[in-house]
This record gives C-alpha cells, sequence and structure tokens, in this order.
C-alpha cells in the first residue's frame, strides 16, 4: 500500500468537495475491493473519501412497490433485511450469497455497482429488476448504468446514493459459483415486472447483459421448459482457467432455468 | 491419570494458546533494531539479466542496504543445496545446477530473487524495490515437463542439457518384460499428477541475528527441521560454525512440506544480518508464497499393468517424467525416486515391476516434498490402473484387489521394489471399509441417482505408504546426504516434573500432546507436569525434524528409548531406598516395588532423591535425565482402503462427494482424536488435489495463473463431506511403540479413490485432475452423459 490522505465526511457535499478538491481521489466505501487493490500497490490515489460516515446513504426502506437500499448497506443487512425478504425474496438471497461472512459484513451495495465486477452479484439484480440508481447528481436506469468491464455511467466525483428496486411480481436468481473465488462464474436474475420478463446475466460475460431471446421465451410461458433450446454464444463469454466460453455459455441455460424454477417457489 | 497415557482421546495440549490467539510465529517475533529484507522478484520465466542499477534505491528514504546477487558472490557464499543425490541409469550423480540465493546472470522462473532492499520499514523497502532498474533479455520459458524434453526446447540450464537432472530406474526390467510376455490382458494408461501449492495458513518468515561479541548467529525461521536447517546453512551454504549458531523454529502455522527446506530468502536474511549487524527480517506475502514456495506433484506418467486370465497381477511398468522446477529444492530428487518407486507394489504381490523416471528442469517454482511426497503420487498410479484393469476385465473392483493382496500370512514380504513390509491386514480393512460404505448397495443408489439425472460412482483406494524412512545405513547408500534418525532427552526436575526434548518439530500435528501421553503413560507423570520442548537448536540437543509421518514412529521411539533409561536408573535409586537388591526391584506405571513385598516408592520420591541425594548409591551419578538417538530397523507401512462415492449433476459437472469411508492401519494409536483429525486434514487435502487445486502456468510466457487463493481453488468447509473413519489396529513389529504413522495417509489416498468415483460415474478413464466442474462437463458432453431432462 502507498500512503494517502484518509477522510470521513458526514455529508454528501463534503464527499463530493474533498472528492474534488484532491489531486486524484477515490471513494471508498466497504473497502472490500478497493483495499485489496492498495495492498498490492496496483493502484495509488491521493485521498480516500470514506462514504460510510454519511447517514442519508445508509438505510433500506420499502414503499410504493419498491425496495431502496442505501448505497453504504451492507451485503448482510440486505441479506436479513425483513422488507427485503417480504419484498424481493431472490435479492435477499442473491446477498447473502455474496463472499463470505466477512466479507457480507464490510462490502456494500453501492461499492459492488458502483465498481461493476463482471463476476459481481448485485449487477444481476439492479439489470433484472429494472432498478434505478440513484447518485448525488441524478437518476440512472439500470440499462443505462453498466456500460462495459468495470464501466459504468457514473461520471468522475458522482457517488451513488442509493438503488432503488421496483417490487417484481416473483423473481428468481441462481449462482453458479467460480470454485476458487465464489463469485458468480454465471448468475442470471430472472423477474417477472410490471413491464414484462427481464432476464439478467452476470458473470458470464465481460458485462451483465440482458438475454432477450429468454425474456421472449419466457414471456410466452414462465417455465423452466420455455428455455429449452436457447443458446448463448460462446465468442461473446469470458473465457478462463476456470470456465471456457462454451462452458460459461452452457451453464447459462441450465443457471436460468433453475433460476425460473427458484421463482416459481 | 487413567484417561490420560496411551490410546486415550486427550484434549491437544497447545490448542488453547492457538485458539486464543496466544500462539507465538516467527513474525510475532521482533527483535531490537530489527530491519526489514523485501525481494524484487523476476516478473519474467526466463530471462538473461543484462544489468540491474540499484542507485535510486539505495538513496531512498529508510534504506539501509541493496544487494545483488554479486554481492553475494563476492561474498563466497554457497548456492542452496540439494541433500539427496540420486544417481541415473549409468551410475552419474544428477545434475543440480547452482541455486544462488539471489539470481546473478540469469532469472529462471515468475519470482526468482532478483535484489533485496533492507530498510527500516517494510514499506520503505518496497518502495525502494520498486526504484531498481532491471534490464532483461527475455528468454522463451518452458514449463511443462513434455516440452522440456523435447529437442530444441528452452534450456533452463546450460549445465543440464536437455534439461535432464537424471534419467533414474528402479525393479528388474527383464523380469518385467518377461511377466507381460505371458499376460493375458495389458492394462495401460496415461495419467497426470497435478502440481499443488502447499499453502500453509502461517507464510514463510524469518529473522536473522547477529551477535558480534559472541561472534553468535541466532535464526528464526518456520522450519519444520530446524537443526537441519543449521546444518545446511553452516556446512554448506554459509559455511558458518555449527556451535556458533541457533536456529528456532517457534510455533509453525503448517508445513505440508513446504517448511522442510532450506530457501533463498531465510539464507539472505541471515547473510545481510551478519553484513550489516542488525536483525533483518523477511515475512512472505501470499503472492510470493504462491511464487516461491516448494511446490508439489507434477507428473506425467505411462503405466502398464501385466494380468493373467484371472486377474493376478503379474508386472508393473511405469515410465514417469517429474516436473523439478528451475532447481533442484532441498529433498527434490529423492521424491519421484526413492520415496515414489518403491511404493509401485501397492498392497500386491506383483512379481515384477520396472520404473523409469526422468526428472525434469522448467521455469516454475521448484518442485519437492508435500504431504506425502512420492507416495501420493505412487499410489495414484497403482490405484488408477488396478482400477482400470478390474473395469476392462470386467471384475468387480474390490475383487481383484482382494485376489492381489499380500496374505496376512505373508510377513514379513520382500517386495519386487526393495521394501520389506513388515506388518498388515489388507483385506480386513477392504471389507471393513465396504461394510462402511454399504459397498453391496451401490447399485440402487446409481439407480436413484439415475432418476433424478445424475451421474453416480463409486471408487476404492487401497494405499500403503512407507513412513519414517530409515534406517540411515540404508538411506545413505541411496544417496541421502543425512541421517534418519531421531533424538530425545528427558530430564526430570526435583518436583517430579519433567522436561521432555524432541527432535521432532510439531507444527499442527499435536505432538505436545502426543509425547506428553507417551511419557505419562511410561512414567507415570501427570500430563500437567511434563513439557515437551521443541523446535530450538540450543534447547534441543539434536534432531531430523518432522516429514513423513515420521516422528511418532522414529522420535516417539527415541523417547521410549529415553524413557527406558530413566527407569533404568529409578531402578537402582529405588533399590537403595528400599534396601533391596536392583533385580529385586519392579516397575510398572511410575512405582517401583520389591517383588513379593509391599514395599513401594513412586517416581516423584525418585527424582527427589536424584537431586536431593541425602540418602544415595554411592556409586550413582546424581540427576534423573536420560538421551536417547532411534535409529528404526525398517520403514513403517501403514495401510489401509478408503472408498469414495460422488454424485454428478450431468447438467453442469458439478460433483458432490456422497460419502467417504476411511479405514486406516497406522499400528498401535496412541491419542485416537488427533489421529483422526490428521486423517480428515489429508483427506481434506486428497479431495484438494483431484477436484479443486491446481497450479497452472500459461505455457507461452511461464506466468503463474493461480498465483492467488481467486484463481488457486483451496477446499472449503461446504466441499468437504462428513467422513466415516475407522481403524485396524497390527502394531508395527519393529518399534517399542508398535506404531507406524498417520499424517499423510488421508492425501496419499483420497485423489485414488475419488478419481476412481468420478471415472466409474463417468465411464471413462480420460479425465485429469482435479476434476473440476468444467472438466467433468466437457467428459459429459465428449460421452454424451447428459441427462436427457436438461
Ligand atoms: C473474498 C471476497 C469475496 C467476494 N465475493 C463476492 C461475490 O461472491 N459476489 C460479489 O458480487 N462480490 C464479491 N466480493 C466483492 C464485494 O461484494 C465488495 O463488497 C464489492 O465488490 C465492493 O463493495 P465495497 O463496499 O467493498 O466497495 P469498495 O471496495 O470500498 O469500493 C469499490 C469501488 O466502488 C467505488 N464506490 C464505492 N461506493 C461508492 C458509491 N456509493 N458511489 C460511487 N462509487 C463508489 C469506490 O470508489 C471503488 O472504486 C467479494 C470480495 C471479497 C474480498
Amino acid at each position: 500500500m502507498y500512503a494517502f490522505n484518509y477522510h470521513r465526511p458526514a455529508s454528501l457535499a463534503d464527499a463530493a468537495k474533498l472528492l474534488g478538491g484532491a489531486s486524484d481521489g477515490k471513494f471508498i466505501a466497504g473497502g472490500q475491493t478497493l483495499l485489496p487493490t492498495l495492498k498490492n500497490r496496483l493502484a495509488s490515489p491521493s485521498d480516500l473519501v470514506d462514504l460510510t460516515g454519511i447517514a442519508e446513504l445508509g438505510g433500506i426502506s420499502a414503499s410504493g412497490g419498491a425496495v431502496s437500499i442505501g448505497a453504504i448497506t451492507k451485503h448482510a443487512a440486505v441479506a436479513t433485511s425483513a422488507d427485503v425478504k417480504k419484498a424481493i425474496p431472490a435479492l435477499a438471497k442473491l446477498a447473502g450469497g455474496i463472499g463470505d461472512p466477512q466479507v457480507r459484513n464490510m462490502g456494500t451495495c453501492g461499492g459492488s455497482v458502483a465498481n461493476n465486477d463482471p463476476a459481481a452479484d448485485y449487477p444481476a439484480a439492479v439489470v433484472g429488476l429494472n432498478a434505478t440508481v440513484h447518485t448525488n447528481k441524478r437518476k440512472i436506469a439500470a440499462d443505462a448504468f453498466f456500460t462495459g468491464l468495470f464501466e459504468t455511467a457514473l461520471e468522475e466525483g458522482e457517488i451513488i446514493t442509493k438503488i432503488e428496486f421496483p417490487q417484481p411480481k416473483r423473481a428468481g436468481y441462481e449462482k453458479f459459483r467460480n470454485p476458487a473465488s465464489r463469485y458468480a462464474m454465471v448468475g442470471v436474475f430472472v423477474a417477472e415486472t410490471a413491464n414484462g420478463i427481464r432476464v439478467a446475466v452476470t458473470g458470464a460475460g465481460p458485462c451483465v447483459f440482458r438475454h432477450t431471446e429468454m425474456e421472449a421465451a419466457l414471456g410466452k410461458s414462465f417455465s423452466p421448459d420455455a428455455l429449452k433450446g436457447i443458446k448463448t454464444d460462446p465468442a461473446k463469454m469470458n473465457s478462463d482457467i476456470h470456465g471456457s466460453g462454451e462452458y460459461r455459455a452452457h451453464l447459462v441455460g441450465v443457471v436460468a432455468k433453475r433460476a425460473v424454477q427458484n421463482a416459481l417457489g | 491419570m487413567a484417561n490420560q497415557g496411551i490410546g486415550q482421546a486427550v484434549r491437544r495440549k497447545e490448542d488453547f494458546r492457538f485458539i486464543t490467539g496466544q500462539g507465538h510465529y516467527t513474525d510475532d517475533i521482533n527483535r531490537p533494531g530489527q530491519l526489514y529484507a523485501v525481494f524484487l522478484r523476476s516478473p519474467h520465466a526466463f530471462a538473461k539479466i543484462r544489468s540491474i542499477n540499484t542507485d535510486a534505491a539505495r538513496k531512498m528514504p529508510g534504506v539501509v542496504a541493496v544487494y545483488t546477487g554479486k554481492d553475494v558472490a563476492a561474498d563466497k557464499v554457497g548456492g542452496l543445496i540439494c541433500g539427496w543425490t540420486v544417481k541415473d541409469k549409468q551410475g552419474n550423480p544428477h545434475k543440480a545446477p547452482r541455486h544462488d540465493i539471489i539470481a546473478i546472470d540469469h532469472v529462471r522462473h515468475v519470482g526468482d530473487q532478483v535484489a533485496v532492499v533492507i530498510a527500516r520499514s517494510t514499506s520503505e523497502a518496497r518502495d525502494a524495490c520498486e526504484a531498481i532498474e532491471v534490464d532483461y533479455d527475455v528468454l522463451a520459458p518452458v514449463t511443462d515437463v513434455r516440452s522440456a524434453l523435447k529437442p530444441g526446447a528452452p534450456q533452463v540450464h546450460a549445465d543440464a542439457p536437455g534439461n535432464l537432472c537424471y534419467d533414474w530406474e528402479f525393479g528388474d526390467k527383464a523380469s518385467t518384460d518377461q511377466a507381460f510376455a505371458k499376460a493375458a490382458h495389458v492394462t495401460k494408461i496415461e495419467l497426470v499428477n497435478n502440481r499443488l501449492s502447499p499453502n500453509p495458513m502461517e507464510p514463510r518468515s524469518a529473522i536473522g541475528e547477529y551477535d558480534s561479541g559472541t561472534d553468535s548467529t541466532t535464526v528464526y525461521t518456520t522450519s519444520q527441521n530446524p537443526h537441519v536447517i543449521r546444518l545446511i546453512l553452516c556446512a554448506f551454504v554459509l559455511g558458518l560454525p555449527e556451535h556458533k549458531v541457533r536456529v528456532i523454529a517457534p510455533d509453525v502455522g503448517g508445513g505440508f512440506g513446504s517448511k522442510i527446506f532450506n530457501y533463498a530468502e531465510e539464507t539472505v536474511c541471515v547473510w545481510a544480518a551478519r553484513k550489516l549487524k542488525k536483525p533483518v527480517k523477511w515475512t512472505s506475502d501470499r503472492t510470493e508464497a504462491f511464487l516461491t514456495d516448494a511446490h508439489g506433484r507434477d507428473h506425467v506418467t505411462h503405466a502398464e499393468l501385466a494380468l493373467d486370465k484371472d486377474g493376478k497381477f503379474l508386472g508393473l511398468r511405469v515410465a514417469t517424467m517429474a516436473n523439478m522446477g528451475a532447481y533442484l529444492s532441498t529433498f527434490a530428487s529423492a521424491v519421484p525416486t526413492y520415496l515414489y518407486a518403491l511404493l509401485l507394489a501397492g498392497q500386491y504381490t506383483t512379481p515384477a515391476i520396472y520404473a523409469e523416471v526422468k526428472a525434469v528442469f522448467t521455469n516454475t517454482t521448484p518442485v519437492d516434498a508435500y504431504r506425502g511426497a512420492g507416495r501420493p503420487e505412487a499410489t495414484y498410479v497403482v490405484e488408477r490402473i488396478v482400477e482400470a484393469a478390474a473395469r476392462e476385465l470386467k471384475m468387480d473392483p474390490a475383487e481383484i484387489r482382494r485376489r492381489n493382496f499380500v496374505p496376512v500370512d505373508a510377513f514379513p514380504y520382500q517386495t519386487p521394489v526393495a521394501c520389506v513390509y513388515d506388518s498388515g491386514q489388507y483385506a480386513k480393512a477392504l471389507d471393513e471399509a465396504m461394510k462402511m460404505a454399504d459397498y453391496a448397495n451401490f447399485a440402487k443408489r446409481k439407480a436413484e441417482s439415475a432418476r433424478k439425472g445424475n451421474l453416480r460412482g463409486i471408487g476404492i483406494c487401497a494405499y500403503i505408504e512407507a513412513c519414517g524412512i530409515a534406517p540411515s545405513a540404508v538411506v545413505g547408500s541411496l544417496g541421502a546426504g543425512v541421517g534418519l534418525w531421531e533424538s530425545a532427552q528427558i530430564r526430570f526436575n526435583a518436583t517430579g516434573s519433567v522436561f521432555v526434548y524432541t527432535g521432532s518439530h510439531s507444527h499442527g500435528q499435536g505432538h505436545e500432546t502426543t509425547f506428553a501421553q507417551i511419557v505419562s503413560d511410561k512414567l507415570g507423570v501427570p500430563m500437567e507436569n511434563i513439557e515437551v520442548v521443541h523446535g530450538d537448536t540450543a534447547l534441543v540437543p539434536m534432531g531430523m525434524g518432522t516429514y513423513g509421518s515420521r516422528s511418532l514412529a522414529v522420535g516417539g521411539s527415541a523417547i521410549i528409548r529415553a524413557t527406558e533409561k530413566i527407569i533404568d536408573k529409578g531402578k537402582k535409586i529405588a533399590a537403595h531406598l528400599m534396601e533391596a537388591s536392583v533385580d529385586d526391584v519392579a516397575y510398572d506405571k511410575g512405582i517401583f516395588s520389591v517383588k513379593g513385598t509391599d514395599k513401594q516408592v513412586p517416581m516423584a520420591q525418585i527424582a527427589f532423591t536424584a537431586y536431593v541425594p541425602h540418602n544415595y548409591p554411592a556409586d550413582l551419578e546424581p540427576g534423573l535425565e536420560a538421551s536417547a538417538f532411534y535409529d528404526p530397523a525398517n520403514f513403517t507401512f501403514p495401510a489401509g482402503v478408503h472408498i469414495a462415492e460422488v454424485e454428478i449433476d450431468s447438467a453442469t459437472g458439478v460433483t458432490t462427494i456422497a460419502n467417504w469411508v476411511a479405514v486406516d492401519d497406522f499400528g498401535n494409536v496412541i491419542n485416537p482424536m488427533i489421529v483422526e483429525g490428521q486423517v480428515h486434514g489429508g483427506i481434506a487435502q486428497g479431495i484438494g488435489q483431484a477436484m479443486l487445486e491446481g497450479v497452472v502456468y500459461d505455457p507461452k510466457s511461464g506466468q503463474l495463473l493461480t498465483a492467488s487463493f481467486n484463481d488457486y481453488c483451496m477446499p472449503r468447509a461446504d466441499d468437504l463431506p462428513s467422513y466415516k473413519v475407522g481403524m485396524i489396529e497390527t502394531p508395527c513389529p519393529h518399534n517399542p511403540l508398535g506404531v507406524k504413522g498417520c499424517g499423510e495417509a488421508g492425501a496419499i489416498a483420497a485423489p485414488a479413490a475419488l478419481m476412481n468415483a468420478i471415472t466409474d460415474a463417468l465411464g471413462t478413464e480420460d479425465i485429469n485432475m482435479p476434476a473440476t466442474p468444467q472438466n467433468v462437463w466437457r467428459v459429459i458432453q465428449r460421452q454424451n452423459l447428459a441427462a436427457a431432462a436438461e
């Protein structure tokens, strides 16, 4: 780790100001991604602006057919929230399947979404549920938020404040873990929403994506069988020592069926 | 005290300090004025070093010194040694190219040491490392044995042509060829024994400290064998007088073999500490551990088994290529030879065996002993090919084994590969394991799995291994540079409590408990009055350390010999106190008595009398202590049967272990709880090898692709089943405790059992370890096994 200045502001405005004033500042939330990067000397920010002291970024609320999760809410809090479990059980299950207890008690929803790791779980829920990402500047629709490998629509200095997940009619999440890292090698979030079926796939490709062919098929019949025969292009998948493009493409089909089964209960 | 002696599941004495965070590991030790070493490591697998510029680094804040290989060479420091010289087919010694503690002109694997910075803090040392400029001429590397042996392959060392360390043979080629000539059936198999990273929980660490007033050096290091490290450092590498060097291996958090060896980093710490007259400390980070802790296994093998028409084994032929990595590590040469080929008879009466082993240099981390060291590789060959033969002959895999077992009345049994098996009950272990595994009803369970669209398989491994390798004269004749005895010293205090000094080293095995149980049992001293001392050359007179499951069979036997000497002396004191002749004194569990009378004195009184000798035999020395060395007459041969049962999700290739049975014969058991724990840990490591773990190098760049736990898959609790563990106790006939050794058995047995189960489920032998979901799925695709449902 290289030396840096550490700040822990209490308000959003101060956080934005501190970052703006730093020569090469970075926000830190749970630190579960950023700290290992720093420890391995792969990044050398001049300043770290800790968001976890900003009260307005915390908390979970359920109202008006949506669940809002504050950016600094820990994965463990989402996994165990009675509100989340009641409104969107698939989301609670997703959060409860992230990493291990230590990671779940440090890592945050906003940090995960802002980081957009191709193997992260949250992006599947954000896209699958057509959530809205609220920032200190604007609201960003799920489909416009995740723009590529570790890339998002966030601008320099923009802070995620909360994520608003509309309550679906039913939803299911299934994750096929990378055996070593336990991140998603393939994760599929399936939801029947007010505006139709959404199928979001994480882990498999360079960025979370919607599987439109599956959405169409499930629109006709919401059942695992409806997905029979639907292929995913291996060339568009990630490939590494744990899973080739072919294997991931195959898993997308299997995992999607299991996600639908989960949604059916 | 009745529940403290031999055979009792006594709770581990050492666990209190470990569980409460009070263990004292090398990195917990800090010496006054201590400096910190950080190594600059090669980013390339193979390169010529054109030049190194350390000018900027030397001027960085906190930097005390920057050294390169040239500085080390200027001090005439020797290279790291290989302590076992293997002779090739022509009788020539193996190639042991120079292994400098800091590279001089070439780097030969990613992570090779290029320079060391010594600074007032680790972070300052790291900063300075980044300021060192190295001009490399990058060369094409070679990482696997097959490529390395091809003509035209990159040459890792100029003085090892063709990358060959040795081409070695063992066994009788002519009689083996004859056996194949008359065979009714020949089974052939190609096997890869995957390379593993040891990953002990505690990374390596060392402190070198020099006292110029007494010209003495202290080394704190994460070692399984501090006396051996002292010997190597003094006699071979640094040329120091042995009596001026003290090596301390305090609490050590796991080794699995990787902490047997003498490494460059600890050597540099000692050399630099003497140069700077300041303590120098280095602690590995996890990435360095992946890059530099000696790896294990990495064999490619072709094997053939000749059988008669009834499934009797006639002959076994084995050709293995063993990856040594970039340099020969401390005992690397012995692992794929004497620790491997000598075990190729397995539990069977195979009359003719011939093995050839080519050891090969590559641009990878050195490979050396790792839990089991050679015996897991041998067991994997024997038990995979035996299972394959049974399948080809449509015989029950249990039955083919039974037909070939060395029978109980055949011991001592001379194998065609030098071992004399001393004792065993192989069929009994198999029967017991089959009962525990409900082997008879496997077909029902398989049908049930099939109904769910899943595949199911069952696999047996009947392993044998050799522990406590010895006697010294024999291993010496095979090329070992050391003796393989062990020492013990027992010292009573006047108040009756006892120190037990052992040359064995405990780094997870629980010696402080097991050894105390032995002494408690033999000398009648309560456990809480016994302190087992190990891991410090200034306290323990001598020792060879802990590896190869030798501690109890060799170190425990030395302790027994010392207790016998204590009892002998005690009898003389007791005779005097009871006014009897020594010949009339009997001894049992801490009580000396006069035969045929009710006169008796307890051990505590003997100890007191020995140190307060007011009423004492005139011709006897005061004091009650005894030293003993034990050099075994033979190896011990633990054996057993493991049965694994798996269920495979045919849609994803995910394998779930449905059942695991282990029936082991470790001879007499001192502490069944500790033994069971060792079995559990060993199986976990074996399952890791078979299903999860595997070191992967990029063949083009030679980069280590599995350099973190994100990519190197360690077993987690939920990867593992609940084991059913059974024991058979056939005492070892040639050591005083009748014990055999249990530390490696699980890791030896598990891979073959699990792969036999997986290959049974898949209906093909053609899958390599680790059988990850992807690898299993590929076979499912190839074999068209996917359930129609998915
Ligand atoms: C061992 C381990 C296992 C893991 N397993 C999984 C897993 O299975 N699935 C999974 O999805 N994840 C996994 N993770 C990642 C974990 O979920 C992290 O918590 C998450 O990726 C980042 O969240 P964080 O709060 O720790 O963010 P940090 O590490 O603090 O920050 C990450 C990035 O996000 C930015 N950031 C943080 N908060 C905000 C904000 N509010 N607005 C704008 N930018 C912000 C930071 O500047 C930084 O660039 C694992 C992590 C570890 C260490």
